[in-house]
């Protein structure tokens, strides 16, 4: 996946490159721009956000204009183009959810960490940001950490555990 | 439980058994059979798509639309690149059932979209998932490379010339994307706004090529359907509205979950499953098919059965079977603003009247809610609403007049009385 464009000193590592290789494969040669989402993912992953330079290295790699992949990553909103905490939690604040508590879940976090949502607590450990429905209501109030893992059936005292477990 | 005999259980018999989601459970009980015998078999896609259009499977994403039409619509005969796309983008308030054929039945829905390759003439799938369930997305793509080792994808399958090769694509966070063709452009590497149709993905879909696209439900229900034939499928529901059907409910019951049951069945069973109101309370309202669908009260909910066109009859929609239950403690203005503020947040800011107009409602029941309405703005309310719903590209311009205009129609008292008093009515707390 050698491009001439790319400047020597990667902003993602090998293994960040592989996996995006991996999903660059799933596409028609000619379409590789299809795997700017799960790209932007992976450079997420590694780098906790997307700074300028991840997004237009990306876009190079990928063969597609770099207003082309900021698009992407300001369109979606598990994109983090500012930066985050080392945990982010979202919580999803819809109205199922609601009916099944989570407005209590959203004022215990907000109390113990003394951050609103979009807020990052100061020491960087923690943000908090408000989520839109994550299609796993009937297991509400739920969260996601970083994107990727959710924790279901919340309460107080399981933010409790969770809060203590992220370092 | 297995897709050897034809149980109501259509997706979800994988649950009542060890390993629900694995190869070995799958394929011990039926699975890959009705894929193995139509291309060894060589049965004719004209013949597959007069079984569906037999069974009155509809699509199960929300629209209802019949399965079988749909699968008529592809130009099968046509050279080139075609594709089928399942769209798993499951982010409808309320919804949670594709999540749980992904996580317990994944290979039922990759037999289903192997079936439709092979009839549509298509040689490569996606299944689109929604970003927040990304377990989901890793189940799935290990459920492929199963499947893939297996030999029930990939190159010359049974022996034959019949190639299909399928791939996840994750989503990362737009409801918008669940919309078709919206879906399609973020599978191209965009941002996800709906284009304008016609042309209609049939014709001009993925990369400009012939593209079907079904719901995650709909496409595990085909298996089934090869395997039992159409009439026994539409048996399990009732005419024009076949099959099971996996409903989420959610909100004040006991025992939130899915529940797959025959199309038709009452209502008032349904909550009884879902281990009734929560307790110690009364049933207020019910949206029946998502949060996009339009609230009913109590009343007209008990009276009725949960299929597409007894719900459409009561004033509402089946939707994709997301059942937000809710009980007398609920201010109908708060719930009403949550929803609105949710349609203004993923307008996708293509069309005017959708990224104003869902902001402008938004704003509106913000004011009503904290005691700051006027008696002009519910007026106000119900002639945005107007103005927004058929005036878009795409849906979600009607799905967020929808809730408004229910809403004012079923409980504009509890309106009025937030205009006049500045506070919620009594009793009403969430």
């Amino acid at each position: 996946m050698a491009n001439p464009n790319l400047n020597d000193s990667l902003p993602l590592s090998a293994e960040s490159l592989a996996l995006i290789d991996v999903e660059v494969a799933k596409y028609p040669a000619d379409q590789k721009q299809s795997a700017v989402m799960s790209a932007l993912r992976i450079a997420q992953s590694e780098k906790d956000w997307l700074k300028p330079e991840t997004i237009e290295y990306v876009a190079a790699y990928l063969d597609m204009p770099a207003i082309a992949a900021y698009e992407v990553a300001t369109f979606y909103n598990m994109y983090d183009t500012q930066p985050v905490g080392r945990h982010k939690i979202t919580l999803c604040t819809n109205l199922p959810c609601v009916l099944m508590g989570a407005n209590k879940i959203a004022a215990h976090l907000k109390d113990k960490l003394g951050i609103d949502f979009g807020e990052t607590t100061e020491d960087g450990r923690y943000t908090l940001k408000e989520g839109e429905c994550m299609g796993a209501c009937g297991d509400a109030p739920m969260c996601l950490h970083n994107n990727h893992a959710m924790h279901t059936h919340l309460t107080p005292d399981k933010v409790d555990e969770l809060l203590d477990e992220l370092k | 439980m297995s897709l050897l005999a034809p149980t109501p259980q259509v997706c979800s018999w994988t649950q009542a058994l060890d390993n629900p989601g694995s190869l070995a459970t799958y394929v011990a009980n039926g699975g890959y059979q009705a894929l193995r015998r139509v291309i060894t078999e060589q049965v004719s896609g004209d013949d597959i798509i007069a079984e569906l259009k037999t069974s009155a499977l509809r699509g199960r994403g929300g629209a209802g639309f019949p399965t079988g039409l749909k699968w008529s619509f592809m130009p099968r005969a046509f050279a080139g690149d075609k594709y089928i796309v399942c769209n798993s983008d499951e982010g409808e308030p309320g919804t949670f059932k594709d999540r749980d054929i992904l996580r317990y039945n994944p290979h039922q829905l990759i037999e289903g979209m192997a079936i439709a390759g092979y009839v549509l003439g298509a040689r490569v799938g996606y299944n689109y998932i929604h970003g927040e369930i990304f377990d989901c997305y890793q189940i799935f793509e290990a459920a492929l490379k199963e499947a893939r080792d297996a030999g029930y994808l990939g190159d010359k399958l049974f022996g034959t010339d019949f190639c299909f090769q399928l791939h996840a694509h994750a989503g990362y966070g737009a409801y918008i994307c669940g919309e078709e063709t919206a879906l399609l452009e973020s599978l191209e590497g965009k941002k996800g706004q709906p284009r304008f149709k016609p042309p209609f993905p049939a014709s001009f879909g993925l990369y400009g090529k012939p593209t079907t696209i079904n719901n995650t439900e709909t496409l595990a229900s085909v298996p089934w359907i090869m395997q039992h034939g159409g009439q026994a499928f539409l048996e399990l529901g009732k005419p024009n509205n076949g099959g099971s059907k996996l409903f989420s409910v959610s909100g004040h019951v006991n025992k939130p979950g899915n529940f797959e049951v025959p199309l038709g069945t009452p209502f008032a069973k349904l909550l009884e499953m879902a281990g009734g109101v929560r307790s110690g309370h009364k049933l207020k309202a019910v949206i029946p098919g998502g949060s996009s669908a339009p609230v009913l009260p109590a009343d007209i909910m008990m009276d009725c059965t949960m299929d597409f066109d007894s719900v459409a009859k009561a004033g509402s929609m089946l939707g994709s079977g997301a059942v937000i239950v809710m009980d007398e403690t609920v201010c109908m203005v708060r719930a009403l603003e949550r929803l609105s503020y949710f349609y203004f947040e993923e307008s996708c800011g293509q069309c005017t009247p959708c990224r104003e107009g869902t902001g402008w409602m938004y704003r509106i029941i913000h004011r009503i809610e904290h005691g700051q309405g006027k008696p002009e703005d519910i007026e106000l309310l119900n002639s945005v609403a107007g103005r927004i719903g058929g005036h878009t590209i795409c849906a979600l311009g009607d799905a967020a007049a929808m809730p408004v205009q229910s809403f004012l129609k079923h409980f504009g008292h509890e309106f009025e009385h937030h205009v006049e008093h500045k506070r919620c009515m009594d009793g009403t707390e969430q």
